[in-house]
């Protein structure tokens, strides 16, 4: 469905994006994870033939997006940072006529229209001016935008971004759905860990420009960080102990063991066994998997969360980020 | 299938659109001319009579609303729907032309909405010079309009910059073309270069239209100035949505 070959995009010197190659199968929702000025937006704006690539080439839906503008436009969505309706505009007309925009005819692209305020709940706000609609229901309007035409491909660019938690989840569920019922191949751009964690089935991650990682958020996790059980003990001494019977990378502090393994859950039962066994009971356990930034983290040094890095890297544990 | 001229008609019908469903959205742009027609008319000598500064004001009228259109396109650049319709198979020409296209709608109604208001004052109508006046006006409107959409990509998010250019050229055009006041009783500099000023001849042309004086070389150099400025408009404007994104 896409396929890109070092696509490149500089303004001026800025190098946005840096030689991205990249396939996505059909029917795949792909999330494209970085923080903000990663290239991410850039990547999608020239997939969706908003912007020309400086160099590398670009098969979206088959065709090239710089010789075939119009066959590739023909045939994905596109839902944009912004508003897609018009603000002065009133969510109907604006359906009818984004319909006619992609060559239906005026029946058909009202009843299109009809089908989609119905199915995403927009009926009672379809007749009133777009500004006077609240963001959640802007930005289902938006996604009724990109859908009228029903495309085959459908690009978001940061769809949930100023959504509060409880329309953020409704649209997220509209994604998933959207996939489930028509087998649209979905790419979305987002700096929301838990997003492309609970949506996507791959995540690429990209940084200053290029992708860095590419695989499922559960393998990625595994691969770049793994899973901590930490162990409490009652005394440091049975702690000291216990930790020269362990194979995996850990590190002790007082009383407490972090230990780094593949897949904790597994590891957890035999290990309790084998620590009473020696007499070395734990008062407690907790088990810690990782997020999303814990490997964006492993991989760029840097955390995507809100704050940055230096705070959230002090009091993470200096074993488990070697290990 | 689709093709430039439907492409144009799905752009030019959704910017009519807010207009048709608040219609007297128009009405709120004809402020200051009205201002004018009202506050200003009345200081004329005699030897400047209603039928005299009535075209004058219809065409700044217009050249107040036209002049500002981009300032829509502006907003939609902004909050994204401009970037959403990039998206869309319409062709780039469709997109300002359908645009510039939909002027020609507050023209005529503020031209109408004008010469009824003046009726009862004793501006007479005729009919056929007007309507081939309100085509001049079209034409020049639709370039002007072009010209106005093609500052909104230029100045992009820097809004300052679209009401800088859009004010700072309003006045001098139209004082410049003898909108309020003759031309010819001023100096000789500011004559020449009302010679230059195109919207000069468009506006001679209304009065002369208005009059009824259809067959007078004034018409021609107007609808001459019209087309020009028509047809810069459009190219220039569509240069520039092609190159948008």
């Amino acid at each position: 469905m896409i396929e890109t070959q070092e696509l490149t995009r500089h303004f001026k010197d800025v190098r946005a994006v840096q030689g991205v190659n990249l396939t996505v199968a059909p029917g795949e929702l792909v999330a494209l994870l970085g923080p903000n000025g990663a290239g991410k937006s850039t990547t999608l704006r020239m997939l969706t033939t908003l912007i020309p690539p400086t160099s590398g080439t670009a098969r979206v839906a088959g065709f090239d997006v710089v010789r075939d503008q119009r066959e590739v436009r023909r045939r994905i969505g596109y839902i944009g940072q912004g508003n897609g309706a018009g603000h002065s505009q009133r969510g109907r007309d604006e359906l009818i006529s984004q319909g006619r925009a992609y060559g239906l005819k005026v029946v058909a692209a009202r009843r299109r229209a009809a089908e989609l305020i119905d199915s995403l709940g927009l009926g009672e706000v379809a007749d009133r001016t777009v500004s006077t609609l609240s963001g959640g229901q802007r930005r289902r309007l938006d996604i009724a935008m990109g859908l009228i035409h029903a495309p085959e491909l459908l690009f978001l660019d940061e769809p949930s971004t100023g959504l509060d938690p409880q329309n953020r989840a409704n649209l997220q569920e509209h994604i998933v759905q959207l996939r489930k019922q028509h087998d649209t191949t979905i790419v979305l751009t987002t700096h929301y860990l838990d997003e492309a964690d609970s949506m996507a089935e791959r995540v690429i991650v990209i940084d200053h420009g290029r992708i860095i990682a590419d695989d499922t958020p559960a393998r990625l996790k595994t691969e770049h960080v793994g899973d901590r059980i930490i162990l409490g003990f009652d005394h440091e001494v049975d702690a000291a102990a216990a930790s020269a019977g362990i194979a995996h990378p850990l590190h002790r502090h007082g009383t407490q063991l972090t230990i780094a393994v593949p897949n904790a859950p597994r590891l957890v039962p035999d290990l309790l066994e084998d620590l009473r066994a020696a007499g070395l009971a734990a008062a407690e356990v907790e088990i810690r998997r990782p997020t999303l930034d814990d490997v964006f983290l492993k991989l760029t040094g840097r955390s995507l969360r809100e704050g940055g890095a230096a705070a959230e890297t002090t009091d993470r544990d200096p074993a488990l980020v070697e290990a | 299938m689709s093709n430039l001229v439907t492409d144009t008609g799905v752009v030019f019908s959704r910017e009519l659109r807010p207009m048709l469903r608040n219609p007297f959205g128009i009405v709120f742009s004809m402020v200051q001319p009205l201002v004018f027609l009202g506050l200003f008319a009345p200081l004329l000598p005699d030897d400047l009579p209603l039928q005299w500064f009535v075209p004058g004001i219809v065409v700044m009228s217009c050249l107040f609303g036209t002049s500002m259109t981009g300032s829509n396109l502006l907003f939609e650049i902004q909050t994204g729907s401009h970037e959403r319709m990039l998206v869309t198979p319409l062709r780039r020409p469709a997109l300002l032309i359908g645009r510039a296209l939909k002027e020609i709608v507050p023209v005529v109604a503020q031209a109408a909405v004008i010469v009824a208001i003046c009726l009862p004052f004793g501006f007479e109508l005729h009919l056929g010079g007007a309507l081939l006046g309100l085509v001049i006006l079209c034409v020049f409107c639709l370039g002007l309009g072009a010209l106005s959409y093609t500052l909104a990509l230029a100045a992009k998010n820097q809004e300052w910059l679209f009401w800088t250019v859009q004010q700072t050229l309003l006045f001098p055009l139209l004082l410049l073309a003898g909108m309020l006041l003759p031309v010819s009783a001023g100096p000789a500099w500011l004559q020449a270069l009302s010679k230059w000023n195109p919207l000069t001849y468009v506006v001679d042309a209304e009065r002369a239209l208005f009059s009824g004086d259809v067959w007078a070389s004034t018409t021609a150099s107007g609808a001459i100035a019209a087309a020009g400025v028509g047809a810069l408009g459009l190219l220039v404007g569509v240069r520039a949505m092609k190159r948008s994104d």
